[in-house]
């Protein structure tokens, strides 16, 4: 069960990641933490420090870094293997593939800064397609938790499953969304909030303006429900079917390209029910990220509340 | 080399240390350690043996300059500004939104800016395309590769490398920046990469071992390099992470380190430091 907490920032998530690994490290030795030279970015080094020997330092070697956590993964480990975002997927994606989820090995990726989270690392780093191409890969869970207390349930949760298990997830703090001790279930959104016009389904560090959007709409006698979708698959397809009933439109709010993540995923949905129902995916457009501060690239994306509000009221007109 | 232009390779040095210097500091973040590794090596090949024009950057007959450690731009950067590919003032839009100068060089973007980089690795074997095509071509053009020690982590390297040794591609001039640092500490700490030269030799390299920091050496490798009929060449150049900046040598942030009232300090000393040898010698 989970509970909705007061507004507030987070922690940082890689600070979250790396306490979390070190608390289940403590009871499982199996689990283990492998970086690829970004040890400093991501903190795995203090892992280093605290569990030297569930540590793996594999170097500038992404590829190889999948490779390995596969083959330790066939001797009874759980790896946990952190690069950015771009490099966790589209860079090893045949390693992924093959020695990860065909072999049936169990591989949990942290995939760091996705999208705009990206920031001053600009274009080159930036990753918009990262869910489209990890949910396109049979028997995979992609997972894009919206803060602190989500993140650290989906690590836990994470060393008691098997398979290719994909973690997208910012390095510095989301908003707070959920109360201490709130647990999950991987498949199944949530309704964090009532309505009755309109179903918003937004997911991980975009999750909260979704949320505060609807709240500003309501003022304008618009009542938007809002999903948080933060499995993208296993997707929850009952859960848009029943909540999309009855709806006049269906909006989709996400961190990623239109083409293949969260917005696709409710498209499918929304077609294969034959449900009629107007959809607008907001998200990057099938453009390429670009440099600059997170604020600046997520007016660039059209990644703000007011985008949200004024897209809802445009199609409701 | 005659003393005139040695001090001409010296003064540019100088002058590209301090503006990318100034540019960090005023960004207040950045990858610093493999900038300033790269200064004197962007001083030589820019004050002598490159072939461009910074009126007309994509000029047919140029040499191609590859940053496969693209997180260094800035370095570059300034010294695109310096020689006259744009006006030293777009320094100061580093990062900023919709700037022609993002933190990873972008072909697209900036004038002198020959491949997009920044996804280690992936600049050899572009550099190796590059040469082929120099090679199907019948021309002289040279590419000059820059590879980070680091880097060489990749796997992606070695395939380039076998590949331009196989083809005696010697339109390639692989240039690995040895500063025997990467991002989480030493390479011998992350991955030891045992003896470089002896690697590139035993791949099958004509290799010159060269003093990074010191011009005229660097510089007689590339002569070196340039005559070698028939064979891949490389350059391991032997350098120190944030050369040129004493303050971070002993530094475990010394790749992108935070700027504060204490490396200010010690940046403005470097900086009054080189404009006086540049001001003392006839200025720039
Ligand atoms: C494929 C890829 N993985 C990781 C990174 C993040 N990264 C940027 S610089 C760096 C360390 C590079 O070390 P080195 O090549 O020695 O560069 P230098 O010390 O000269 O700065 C890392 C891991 C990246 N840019 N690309």
């Amino acid at each position: 069960m989970w509970k909705l907490a007061p507004a507030g920032t987070g922690k940082e998530l890689r600070a979250v990641f790396v306490e979390t690994l070190q608390e289940i490290m403590k009871d499982n030795k199996k689990v283990v933490a492998l970086e690829a030279d970004l040890g400093g970015a991501s903190g795995f080094t203090k892992i280093q420090k605290t569990n030297p020997d569930q540590f793996v330092q594999v170097g500038i070697a992404e590829a190889n870094m999948v490779g390995i956590a596969a083959g330790m993964s066939m001797r009874g480990y759980i790896p946990y293997i952190h690069t950015f975002a771009p490099f966790a997927t589209r860079r090893v994606l045949d390693q992924v593939f093959l020695e990860g989820a065909y072999a049936k090995n169990t591989i949990n990726i942290y995939g760091s800064d996705p999208g705009v989270c990206v920031a001053a690392n600009g274009g080159t780093h930036n990753s918009f397609e990262d869910i489209a191409l990890m949910r396109s890969i049979p028997e995979t869970l992609v997972v894009a938790p919206a803060d602190e207390v989500q993140l650290a349930w989906t690590i836990r949760e994470c060393a008691k499953l098997t398979g290719v298990h994909y973690i997208r997830a910012n390095r510095k703090g989301n908003p707070t969304m959920y109360a201490e001790g709130s647990t999950f279930e991987f498949g199944k959104g949530n309704v964090i909030r009532e309505g009755s016009d309109v179903l918003l389904v937004s997911m991980g560090e975009m999750l909260s303006k979704a949320y505060n959007a609807a709240e500003k709409l309501a003022a304008c006698g618009i009542s938007v429900e809002v999903v948080d979708m933060f499995t993208l698959k296993p997707f929850d397809a009952e859960l848009i079917r029943s909540e999309a009933a009855g709806k006049k439109l269906v909006v989709t709010f996400e961190n990623h390209n239109v083409i293949g993540g969260l917005g696709s995923c409710v498209a499918e949905v929304l077609a294969d029910e034959g449900a009629g129902i107007p959809l607008k995916r907001i998200g990057a457009n099938d453009v390429f990220g670009q440099v600059g501060t997170y604020d600046y690239l997520c007016q660039a994306f059209g990644l703000t509340e007011e985008h949200i509000i004024d897209t809802i009221k445009d199609a409701l007109k | 080399m005659d003393k005139a232009e040695l001090l001409k390779l010296k003064k540019g040095s100088a002058a590209i240390r301090i503006q990318t210097l100034k540019m960090l500091k005023w960004r207040r973040y950045g990858h610093l350690g493999g900038a300033m590794s790269i200064v004197e090596l962007m001083s030589v090949l820019y004050n002598k043996h490159l072939n461009y024009d910074p009126k007309n950057p994509q000029w047919e007959d140029r040499d191609y300059v590859v940053l496969s450690k693209g997180h260094a731009g800035p370095a570059w950067y300034s010294t695109l500004a310096l020689h006259g590919f744009f006006d030293p003032e777009m320094l100061y839009t580093l990062n900023e939104g919709g700037t022609k100068l993002p933190s990873h060089p972008d072909r697209t973007k900036t004038p002198g800016v020959d491949a997009t980089t920044g996804s280690l690795g992936q600049g050899t074997s572009v550099a190796a395309g590059i040469g082929y095509a120099f090679r199907l071509n019948k021309s002289s053009q040279k590419v000059y590769l820059i590879v980070g020690d680091g880097e060489l982590n990749e796997g992606q390297c070695w395939e380039a490398f076998q590949f331009i040794a196989h083809n005696k591609l010697n339109e390639v001039i692989v240039i690995i920046d040895n500063n025997k640092k990467q991002l989480d500490g030493t390479l011998e700490e992350i991955i030891n990469p045992f003896d470089i030269a002896a690697k590139m030799e035993a791949f099958g390299f004509h290799t010159i071992r060269a003093n990074g920091q010191d011009e005229e050496a660097l510089s007689d490798a590339i002569d070196e390099a340039k005559a070698v009929k028939d064979s891949a060449v490389c350059i391991v150049m032997d350098t120190i992470k944030a050369q040129g900046v004493p303050y971070y040598y002993d530094r475990s942030d010394s790749h992108s380190p935070k700027f504060g009232p204490e490396s200010d300090a010690a940046i403005d000393s470097v900086i009054a430091e080189l404009q006086a040898f540049i001001d003392e010698n006839g200025g720039m």
